[in-house]
């Protein structure tokens, strides 16, 4: 599992109008990488091409090469269906289905690709997958209860629990803690540095020190004014964006002089 | 303007208002009581007297199953159909066209029920005809199917297809509304799990949106078994019979549009007792669909 | 460019999948398969078009279960289904209209807008049948019933209405009473017309004496039909109007009648107009209650309150249903279609119209 993205010199369009513009980066496999920037500058945008999730957006489109280990997510002939079963993500707010129980929750993206699955086998990877988002001791008593009936921090990692249940690639996290409260926000912080041994996970953050605690690698994206595209300012060890800025933008962002 | 005449206009224009009110459901009540006090007669009436000679009802039991039927073949050829096209229109057709099919569908309940009925005569009826000759013959022994097939057309069957066409709209446009409502939320979460479209809809929206599509088809049936026009129309009644392709049957509905106008006294009485019981099932199916969609509003996810 | 990133090697996220040209491929399959078993059992073009459909959503879920699995099999048998469902409810409509409009042109003439049926007896038709005379008669009478009921229909329906939505909105407090009327008004929605239209001759038997049959009598039946519609739409318009609107208008110490009636309707005034517009379209249409409460006449009558009126649907069924000369339908079939296609007209320009100013005359204030 875990796999390397290569981004070249991709644009972002919703319309004709340009969000975001020529990034191009690296991100290695087996690690934390957080995008930060001020709002509307596009890293939401740019994390939901991806996995092409920014599809459901009506008229948004890309331009530019976006390599899984080598393979194009947007080559000819590639469903975005296979690209986000190996590349899964995690939203703002979470949102587990609400008709379905905490354990079918879990399973819903696995019963997607193996309908005839053993109760014992179903019943480890529940437990597999809720103990590798730290839910397991939370919820192991009441996995036949709705998932809506958990609290904010533990709807988001029984949402993090179902997209590492799938074995993917790479875990998107798009603002995952910005609706949780902090003691939420630290659980899911923790899990964050937990998956990054077997997974490759990216974050969109706009708190600085969520990044700053999380990541190894930071990318600082900013805009130029509204109207303008989004850009990839500077990227690279995230001690070096925090202490070390090369940008004066970057610096004057991460020392809290805007944004 | 003084400050009493206008504490004046604020009691009077609240008072029409609630009167207003009151009044709807006033013309509900007498609509029942009033249908009610010209029905009576056919109730107790000698049996002998009433049509069919054996009391009112055994005269209305065949006309209720006949509405019945006709309403049922309408509501299994609609549902899936409008399901289908709900589904076409929230989440398939490209979203720019997607306003603009909608309208396209609200026509066919813009159009009146008696223009639908002169087209089951002219147009389906004479097309379906053929369909039914082979029916009988090929597949005669299925007791709906059974022949000798009607030679104009005018059967259940027909029926049942123009009142189809008639609910299709309404069941659309509720489980249309419905589905467009499914929270954004929960389809990407499912499409970011490597869900298909289709596996996004039988995860999301179809649960979300199961209880409005249950009440609009509830309220599809609720106009089927009313309607009159297009089954008077298309219609060639008769008694009671299980082929629905033979000549026969009848619904109330249809029963009191053909009958009325040369009704009188008792015979009127038999009409307006039929309108009663039509109103009464109506009236059945409309309550328990209206209770579904509002028990449904208090625990939607709409707005979580 | 081209060259250098071109894969050599197979994508892993390519595999299994069928190219673009794969339905394409199937789809003239299907087509030239279906035209081949038609002309084997008889061609026409209606069977040729459910026969491809039926044989390109098989093969394209067959050869996508061959090549890519279940899951995308499946995926694309539900857009055939959903696609296809959609067209198969595009064919009665465009069926509709069309024989309308075929079968109702030839009989939409001056002498048929402004001609009534009075004194136009079988023999008229015969002869017009024989090709030795025009085809005599119109509807102006109906045309004159249609608008006078529809009128006196809106003119009963819009206050009750309007003001019970605005007793619904603005002065109950969500008590029993309100919740009644709500769901009453839904529950009469669902009224079927014909009983609207018993309930209209059961009231004014009791009142007038049995057999009263005239214009007002079916206005009451419509207004029966009209009200919850116009209650629900214009419920619905005064809803949306934000209270800000109502607080700032109390601020400055203006009574609440007149808060509502100079500042709440004239702000939802448009959503109402195009409610009340898409009522009045409704029960143009209506057929059954004017049978049963109007009669029908054959010679022009502008007094609702007395004799029998006739209305465009009731002369359309009843040029169907009893063709004015037995032995020749034809004429009696061509003014039907006539007034079939004049209704039809009249029902979509009141639609469009609805539409037009909810667009047109939406207040300014909102998005």
């Amino acid at each position: 599992m875990s796999k390397r993205i290569d981004v070249q010199d991709l644009n972002v369009f919703y319309g004709d109008f340009k969000a975001v513009e020529d990034v191009t980066i690296r991100i290695e496999a087996r690690s934390v990488t957080a995008f930060i920037g001020p709002s509307g500058c596009g890293k939401s945008t740019f994390l939901r091409t991806l996995n092409r999730m920014h599809e459901v957006i009506p008229r948004a489109r890309v331009e530019g090469k976006v390599l899984l280990d080598g393979d194009d997510l947007y080559g000819a002939g590639v469903d975005p269906v296979t690209v986000r079963s190996q590349i899964g993500m995690v939203f703002q707010r979470p949102n587990p289905f609400p008709t379905m129980s905490i354990r079918d929750n879990v399973l819903a993206g696995v019963k997607l690709n193996n309908k005839r699955i053993s109760r014992s086998e179903s019943d480890n990877l529940v437990e597999r997958s809720l103990r590798g988002a730290n839910l397991w001791k939370e919820v192991k008593d009441r996995l036949e209860k709705p998932g809506s009936g958990l609290s904010g921090g533990q709807q988001q990692r029984l949402c993090i629990a179902r997209a590492i249940a799938v074995q993917p690639e790479v875990i998107l996290m798009d603002e995952p803690c910005s609706a949780l409260d902090p003691i939420s926000t630290l659980a899911v912080e923790d899990l964050i540095d937990e998956l990054k041994d077997n997974y490759t996970v990216v974050i969109v953050t706009h708190n600085m020190q969520q990044a700053a605690r999380v990541s190894e690698k930071t990318a600082f994206f900013n805009i130029a004014g509204t109207g303008e595209p989004g850009r990839l300012i500077e990227y690279s060890e995230t001690t070096d964006i925090f202490n070390n800025p090369k940008e004066k933008s970057t610096e004057d962002y991460v020392s809290g002089r805007f944004g | 303007m003084s400050s009493r005449t206008s504490q004046t206009g604020d009691k009077v224009f609240s008072t029409t208002a609630l009167v207003a009110g009151v009044l709807i459901l006033v013309v509900l009540f007498s609509v029942a009581v009033f249908l009610l006090i010209q029905a009576l007669p056919a109730f107790f009436a000698d049996p002998s007297e009433v049509t069919g000679g054996e009391g009112f009802w055994s005269y209305i039991w065949p006309i209720v199953v006949g509405t019945v039927m006709a309403a049922a073949i309408a509501l299994i050829i609609a549902t899936p159909i409008s399901i289908g096209v709900a589904l076409f229109i929230s989440h398939y057709a490209p979203r720019q066209l997607a306003q603009g099919l909608g309208y396209v569908i609200d026509l066919l309940a813009a159009i009146p029920s008696v223009i639908y009925g002169v087209w089951g005569i002219t147009f389906l009826a004479v097309e379906l005809e053929p369909v039914y000759e082979w029916l009988a013959q090929n597949a005669g022994w299925i007791p709906i199917f059974a022949g000798p097939a009607s030679a104009t057309g005018k059967t259940m069957l027909t029926a049942g297809i123009v009142l189809a066409v008639m609910i299709l709209p309404i069941i659309t446009s509720i489980s249309r509304e419905i589905f467009l409502q499914t929270p954004k939320l929960h389809e990407e979460a499912a499409l970011a799990l490597g869900a298909t479209r289709w596996e996004m809809i039988r995860m999301t929206v179809i649960p979300f949106g199961r209880p409005g599509v249950i009440s609009a088809v509830m309220l599809g049936l609720g106009r089927a078994l009313g309607e009159t026009m297009a089954v008077a129309l298309v219609l060639s009644t008769g008694p009671l019979i299980a082929s629905l392709i033979q000549t026969g049957n009848s619904t109330i509905a249809a029963e009191i549009a053909l009958n009325y106008p040369e009704a009188y006294g008792l015979r009127l009485s038999e009409l307006i007792a039929a309108g009663l019981v039509l109103f009464v099932i109506t009236l059945a199916v409309n309550m328990v669909a209206r209770w579904v969609i509002s028990r449904h509003k208090e625990f939607s996810g709409a707005n979580s | 460019m081209t060259n250098t990133t071109l894969t050599r090697r197979q994508s892993k996220l390519t595999k299994g999948r069928l190219p673009k040209y794969a339905a394409w491929a199937v789809l003239a399959a299907a087509v030239i398969l279906s035209a081949a078993i038609m002309t084997l059992i008889g061609f026409n073009a209606f069977g040729w078009g459910v026969l491809a459909a039926v044989l390109f959503t098989l093969g394209l879920t067959g050869i996508s279960a061959a090549v890519e699995g279940a899951r995308k099999a499946k995926d694309k048998l539900a857009t055939c289904l959903v696609v296809g469902s959609f067209l198969v409810a595009l064919l009665p409509l465009i069926s509709v209209i069309w024989t309308v409009l075929v079968n109702g042109l030839p009989g939409l003439t001056p002498e048929f807008l402004f001609y009534s049926m009075n004194g136009v007896t079988g023999e008229f038709d015969d002869a017009a049948a024989e090709g030795n005379a025009p085809v005599l008669g119109g509807a102006y009478h109906a045309l004159i019933g249609t608008l006078l009921m529809t009128l006196w229909a809106t003119l009963i329906s819009v206050p009750v209405g309007l003001l019970a939505a605005v007793y619904l909105v603005e002065y109950s407090s969500g008590g029993l009473l309100s919740k009644a009327i709500t769901f009453f008004v839904d529950v009469m929605t669902g009224i079927p017309s014909i009983v609207a239209g018993l309930f209209a001759v059961a009231f004014f038997a009791v009142i007038l004496g049995p057999g009263t049959k005239t214009g007002f009598v079916a206005a009451v039946a419509l207004s029966v039909l009209m009200i919850p519609v116009v209650v629900r739409s214009t419920e619905e318009m005064l809803r949306i109007v934000p209270n800000e609107l109502r607080e700032a208008s109390y601020a400055l110490g203006v009574r609440k009648w007149r808060t509502i009636t100079k500042v709440v309707i004239p702000t939802a005034i448009s959503g109402i107009a195009s409610g009340v517009t898409l009522a009045i379209a409704r029960v143009v249409g209506e057929t059954a209650p004017i049978l049963v409460t109007a009669g029908f006449a054959t010679s022009i009558n502008f007094n609702v309150f007395s004799g029998w009126m006739a209305s465009l649907p009731t002369f359309i069924y009843t040029q169907i249903i009893t063709p004015t000369s037995p032995s020749n339908p034809d004429p009696s079939a061509q003014r039907a279609w006539a007034a079939a296609l004049l209704l039809i007209v009249m029902v979509m320009l009141l639609n469009l119209a609805a539409r037009l100013i909810a667009r047109y005359f939406a207040p300014k204030t909102g998005r």
